[in-house]
């Protein structure tokens, strides 16, 4: 597998963010997160699995470098919330890992890595529910793909990225796939 | 995952695999200030129980309240059955209130079976005379997991993702199935009346797909006769057994069930396969004592045995529920007729 340095054209279609921008994308949303928050005090970092988990978790190691601040991090599985659950085979459930002093007065930041209906934050937001009282709760995306189809949007976005609903939208992280990249392609069967 | 749960030798290693790390994932729930999940909102499950049962009925409920599913409580005792009412006639009355699934304790091994041809919904075995008890099995493999390989996958600690990422890189998100621990290479020691016991036989079967080491010790006398045919050993001696156990399942003295006089008296069996604290002390330090319930304490198991540190009878119950709420959510939280997801 070579290293994504430019735009590779391939069996996911074409790279429309290479790795160092997904880097430069990470360190700006990173300073906004404190920038808004005042100095990321009381913050926890929630990625949504599986892409959003890594993602979380270098926000994190961003936030630490650049203010010597911990910001503690973990993971929200919303598959048991999803509003899509009949329309597939039961699904394999995500981990969730909550911090150990849990979410009740912190802000959460929901980090994902593709912004698109909105139905997967929505659920997140109940996920949440079930899990404390945050005093808020923000919501961070490596890529906006645009097509909402609940009254959601982003609070951090790592790039806006118009596109047609035939498309395909891939985050490869190198975490997860081996690779940064953030890929768009044509549809084949269903995303 | 098949549309109905019938027998554990039904379950392939990744389908017991998927449903252990489904409990692992709902066990966090038990901490949690909400203990409710809406996955199954709207949908019904009833419990047909034509036998006796505290653990298994309660503990189906539980889960299924849990999920938010609406619950219908049937017993035999009260009901039209004292009538003489078919279990087929009960079935379709069942039908026609729409059960999605149904968890079915009978008293006539098969019961299960037959009932899974009658009905639309899915079908759980609770026990079906002495044929077999899957759920009973998968939480006694989560139990025996969780103690053994921390319940992890893949061996992962329980604080992957907290603070910033480590050199190494985030872990906590590998696919459940993929690098997902089994217990191979631990050995159970299975003792007593296996001749009635269903969860003996759920037991052989899933604890062997998993990769574990069999061994039944019983008198002969209670011993099936087709047991030569199963994945497992058999021994005749328990005392020989014990210091090779990571694990010794005890199995209820079935009384109920016995026709005939299996052995001379139950002291002498007592002697010779109940597991008092001599007989503890010849187990390694690491190895576990677990009991499906319920106990006759004195007989299979002595009281401090039930007891001390090592049983993990009570661990068994909790998990129970957990474990029943993931194969209900693998069984009922997709499509209506999921498409095989294997």
């Amino acid at each position: 597998m070579c290293a994504a340095s430019g735009p590779v054209a391939g069996r996911d279609g074409l790279a429309v963010l290479d790795a160092e921008e997904i880097r430069r994308a990470l360190t700006r949303i990173a300073h906004e997160i404190l920038e808004r928050t005042h100095g990321g005090d009381e913050v926890i970092l929630l990625g949504i699995p599986t892409r959003g988990v890594p993602l979380a978790c270098r926000l994190a190691g961003r936030i630490a470098e650049f203010e010597k601040l911990v910001v503690p991090c973990g993971s929200l599985d919303v598959t048991m919330h999803r509003d899509d659950l009949r329309l597939h085979p039961a699904r394999a459930l995500g981990r969730t890992e909550l911090p150990a002093d849990g979410v009740d007065g912190k802000t959460v930041v929901l980090v994902d890595d593709v912004l698109y209906s909105g139905r997967t934050v929505r659920a997140a937001l109940d996920a949440l529910n079930d899990l404390g009282r945050p005093r808020a709760v923000q919501l961070a995306v490596l890529v906006d793909r645009g097509h909402r189809e609940l009254p959601i949007r982003a609070d951090y976005v790592g790039k806006n990225l118009p596109t047609s609903q035939r498309e395909v939208v891939r985050v490869l992280l190198a975490e997860v796939d081996g690779q940064d990249a953030v890929m768009i392609g044509e549809e084949e069967g269903q995303p | 995952m098949k549309r109905h749960l019938i027998s554990a030798a039904d379950l392939s290693r990744a389908d017991a695999l998927l449903i252990l790390d489904t409990a692992e994932e709902l066990a966090q729930l038990a901490d949690r200030p909400i203990k409710k999940l809406p996955t199954l909102r709207g949908r019904t499950v009833v419990n047909l129980f034509y036998e006796d049962s505290t653990r298994t009925r309660i503990s189906f409920e539980a889960a299924a309240k849990r999920l938010s599913a609406d619950v219908i409580n049937f017993s035999a005792k009260g009901s039209s059955v004292g009538k003489g009412e078919s279990l087929k006639d009960t079935a379709l009355t069942l039908e026609a209130m729409g059960a999605d699934a149904v968890v079915i304790r009978h008293s006539a091994s098969g019961a299960a079976h037959r009932l899974a041809g009658w009905v639309r919904g899915s079908v759980l075995n609770a026990g079906d005379g002495t044929h077999e008890h899957p759920t009973q099995a998968l939480l006694d493999a989560f139990t025996i997991r969780r103690r053994f390989r921390g319940g992890s996958r893949g061996g992962q600690g329980g604080s992957g993702g907290m603070g910033p990422p480590r050199s190494g890189g985030f872990r906590g998100v590998a696919p459940p199935g993929q690098h997902s621990t089994a217990l191979d290479g631990l050995r159970v020691t299975i003792v007593g009346d296996v001749l009635h016991s269903r969860v003996a036989r759920s037991n052989v079967l899933l604890l062997s797909t998993l990769g574990a080491e069999v061994t039944l010790a019983a008198p002969p006398t209670l011993l099936p006769l087709a047991v030569g045919s199963w994945p497992c050993a058999v021994s005749y001696d328990l005392d020989s057994e014990l210091p090779k156990s990571d694990v010794v399942m005890m199995l209820r003295v079935q009384q109920e069930r016995m026709s005939a006089a299996y052995f001379p008296s139950v002291r002498e069996y007592s002697r010779r396969y109940g597991l008092d604290a001599a007989r503890m002390a010849r187990l390694p330090d690491h190895a576990i004592v677990m009991h499906p319930g319920p106990m006759n304490r004195g007989v299979e198991i002595a009281a401090e045995v039930a007891d001390s540190a090592r049983s993990t009878i009570v661990e068994q119950v909790a998990n129970g529920v957990t474990t029943r709420m993931a194969v209900l959510y693998l069984l009922l939280g997709g499509t209506e007729f999921p498409a095989v997801t294997q």
